[in-house]
């Protein structure tokens, strides 16, 4: 149980990062605007989960031009991923044992 | 806790699905293309099917008029309904604000284009080599297929649709004689209903 409970990740504790690892999950990138759609999120606010999730480097991103407007690519690392995989795990476990 | 677990779990599960699919597809495009579908039916029956008499498993002579008027109409028709497709799920992006031609998209156009292109090709050879009962089933089936394949790429409720158009397809086999009609309820009649619940459920 006590193990379990060390798998769960703090940094998906917080709503708007699990949003952000979810759909990155499942998608190769996305942009800043279709992330921002998806949580329904201001500008800051997304930046600034954005900016912890890079910190322990569970994401990265590409600065690229879009019809000369700047576009940011997000994609999750393989770290980033397989903590989310372990995060999951732990909660479908802990759901099991009850 | 156990709740705020289950609803965690049940977030992301959500959020994987709306990242990951083409939402922007609604009701007013399959509506539409049944619409479509009804009018090109009926054009095939009257300028085509009518004059060919009882249809059997066996090839007809193809004349020119038959082959053109064919192609044309249905040509037209597809063209038609891509146009009035693009036209309504662009406008449903423009409203969830979308961009239309995103990842999601790409990823429906190619899913749905590999067995739709190769139904086309099948059936371009059956209409040449004279076989043109054969072209109603086999349409059906093809598009059945092509729905099915697509519907990993957006609104679940497609995949249902592609199976009914299968199983619709597979039956004509049987009564080739009645082919442009089980085209007209599967291309017709069926979009129209999915789009008119896709709209119900929407709104309600």
């Amino acid at each position: 149980m006590r193990e379990l409970l060390n798998d769960l990740d703090k940094a998906f504790e917080n709503k708007v990062r699990m949003g952000i690892m979810s759909a990155l999950y499942v998608n190769e990138y996305l942009d800043f605007s279709t992330l921002k759609n998806l949580l329904g999120v201001t500008d800051g606010n997304l930046a600034s989960h954005l900016k912890a999730l890079e910190k322990r480097e569970y994401l990265v991103f590409k600065k690229e031009f879009l019809n000369r407007k700047p576009n940011t690519k997000y994609y999750a690392t393989k770290t980033g991923k397989d903590a989310f995989k372990k995060h999951i795990g732990a909660i479908e476990k802990l759901l099991n044992n009850k | 806790m156990e709740e705020q677990y289950k609803s965690d779990l049940k977030e992301i599960k959500d959020m994987m699905n709306r990242s990951s699919r083409f939402i922007s597809l609604n009701g007013a495009s399959g509506i539409s293309v049944g619409v479509i579908a009804l009018v090109g039916a009926y054009l095939a029956y009257a300028n085509v099917f009518k004059q060919l008499g009882e249809l059997n498993l066996k090839p007809i002579e193809i004349t020119r008029p038959i082959f053109s008027n064919l192609l044309l109409i249905a040509l037209m028709t597809l063209i038609i309904a891509i146009i009035s497709a693009v036209f309504f799920t662009t406008r449903e992006s423009k409203k969830l604000n979308q961009d239309i031609w995103d990842i999601q998209t790409k990823r429906l156009v190619i899913n749905l284009s590999i067995p739709l292109v190769t139904g086309g090709l099948v059936c371009l050879f059956f209409l040449l080599k004279g076989y043109i009962a054969l072209l109603t089933p086999l349409t059906l089936i093809f598009h059945g297929l092509a729905l099915v394949n697509a519907s990993q790429y957006t609104l679940k409720a497609i995949r249902g649709l592609g199976i009914l158009i299968i199983i619709l397809g597979i039956l004509a086999l049987f009564f080739l004689n009645y082919g442009i009609w089980f085209w007209a309820v599967g291309f017709g009649l069926l979009h129209i209903l999915y789009g008119l619940m896709m709209q119900f459920r929407i709104k309600s």
